[in-house]
């Protein structure tokens, strides 16, 4: 039980401090998060506002496959982007395999379906006259497009927190992909459940604690922009 | 009015966009790499964190590791995604070599297996010979922690079962197979009061995390079959034509040195030595 107190002293120690190992790590989680919410957001605000916004024959079908994949265990996930990225794998020519990029490309595919269901619905629960108005001031297609991503903003922005929860806080695919190495691919994640297994109770909980820290800012952040829009 | 909306969206857009592009351009260049495969033990007493400097000082190159059970070391070997291993179970390294996936295997340090229980001793196994200890676990149905990861030391652990009971305790009730790495299975012992089989080298960095004061104790060591043997192999590089086998012959050649065995013999926890080189001894 000592141990949660002992982690809370510990992880202002180790952030006041500068300690290289947990900067290492904080800097590699925020890198590859970067990376992957920022190609998630690319290609998932686009693709979830066409599922929302046409209709064509299947929707429901396509609607139903991605909230599916909201389901998919990270571990899943790392296991099957291993084997393809793996040197003898189909991609294994590219080197991703144990990098910071490996574990985006996991994360992306973790991101991507939140990213789409939530744009989906929230485009979906645009009011209909918007692109009726839109469509008599004689609107192109991308103006109706960015009009209605600017309507819906308040929704995609928890999409976006959403996702950005998920990517931040698994484990699974950091750690089959990324592997868990030192100063390279060991993010806050990986760390925790080293430490964890290597039975330092108080670091991990330290650096659980600097993980909601980072989550805070972030949130902090949005909820900024939030009220600035 | 469409176009004032543009204007906004942009205000927000672009510092987004500049902020992504500058988190994704940094790509270091970087000097020679070399990634290891190895047990959870060499990296959990902290080995590697006090060999790898030292190595990359003599050699200059910089050392990675991948820290897992032996099992999945020498899968991600067989799968070429490892230039190097640092494993211990003997069998199946030689089935490893026979398979052609791996080439130069070379004795490296050993430290030995002990099986260690609650203070109380309640199957009453101290000092008893180590098949006549598991036998009484077995038969009182005490409560045994295994791995149950396919690691080195879980491997070592079935074959003891066998050979001493002719089986595995699979499905047991007192059996517990945690799936994870060594120090954590022996915070299940510890928690559960049961018995388990450990490397001494991860008892040894137990104590100094539980700060000298450990409620399990060695009940059983010293027998032949208790030997745990480390061994560096180098992944062949006939069927993975990318993996740096230069280098990796230069760690395995730094590794049994004069210089890389008195380093491994000078690593020391609570004033004890963890793993005692041995690659002259083969």
């Amino acid at each position: 039980m000592e141990f949660i107190l002992e982690g809370l002293v510990k992880a202002c120690q180790l952030l006041v401090q500068g300690d290289r190992e947990t900067y290492s790590a904080i800097f590699a989680t925020v890198k590859v998060s970067s990376i992957s919410m920022t190609v998630s957001l690319l290609l998932g605000i686009p693709l979830g506002y066409l599922l929302g916004y046409l209709s064509f024959p299947g929707k429901k079908g396509v609607r139903t496959v991605v909230d599916t994949m909201l389901a998919l265990p990270t571990v899943f996930i790392g296991l099957v982007v291993y084997a393809f990225i793996s040197s003898r794998g189909p991609l294994g020519e590219a080197g991703l395999l144990f990098t910071l990029t490996g574990i985006a490309i996991g994360q992306c595919i973790l991101a991507l379906p939140i990213v789409i269901a939530l744009t989906a619905t929230s485009v979906e629960s645009l009011d209909r006259v918007l692109r009726l108005t839109l469509k008599s001031l004689g609107a192109s297609p991308l103006q109706i497009f960015m009009t209605s991503i600017w309507e819906a903003r308040m929704g995609l922005l928890i999409a976006a927190t959403t996702a950005t929860g998920r990517v931040l806080t698994e484990v699974g695919i950091s750690m089959m992909v990324g592997g868990n190495i030192k100063w390279h691919t060991r993010t806050i994640t990986t760390a925790i459940a080293m430490e964890t297994s290597k039975g330092q109770f108080a670091t991990g909980i330290a650096l659980g604690l600097v993980l909601l820290i980072m989550a805070f800012t972030i949130n902090l952040a949005l909820s900024t922009l939030r009220r600035r829009v | 009015m469409l176009k004032l909306l543009f204007a906004k969206q942009c205000k927000i857009l672009l510092p987004t966009l500049i902020f992504s592009i500058i988190t994704i351009l940094p790509i270091k260049v970087e000097g020679k790499q070399l990634l290891l495969a190895t047990t959870t033990s060499t990296d959990n007493t902290g080995l590697l964190d006090y060999l790898a400097p030292m190595f990359t000082k003599v050699a200059g190159i910089e050392l990675k590791w991948v820290a897992t059970g032996t099992g999945k070391a020498l899968k991600l070997g067989e799968n070429c995604d490892c230039d190097v291993l640092m494993v211990h179970a003997p069998s199946s390294e030689k089935n490893y070599l026979e398979a052609g996936f791996g080439v130069n295997r070379r004795h490296v340090m050993f430290n030995d297996f002990v099986i260690i229980g609650p203070d109380s001793d309640p199957a009453g196994i101290s000092k008893q010979g180590l098949c006549s200890a598991l036998k009484k676990i077995a038969g009182e149905k005490y409560i045994f922690a295994s791995r149950g990861d396919n690691s080195g030391t879980n491997k070592k652990e079935i074959s003891l079962w066998q050979q001493c009971t002719d089986q595995t305790p699979e499905l047991q009730q007192w059996y517990l197979q945690t799936g994870q790495g060594m120090l954590a299975t022996i915070n299940l012992a510890v928690e559960r009061k049961g018995y388990t089989l450990t490397d001494r080298g991860t008892l040894i960095k137990f104590a100094a995390n539980s700060k000298g004061s450990v409620p399990l104790k060695i009940m059983v060591e010293g027998d032949q079959s208790l030997l745990n043997q480390y061994s560096v192999i180098e992944v062949n590089k006939a069927r993975c034509p990318k993996v740096k086998n230069d280098l990796a012959r230069q760690f395995g050649d730094w590794l049994v040195s004069m210089e890389g065995q008195k380093a491994i013999g000078d690593f020391r926890l609570l004033d004890k030595q963890l793993f005692i080189p041995n690659a002259s001894a083969e």
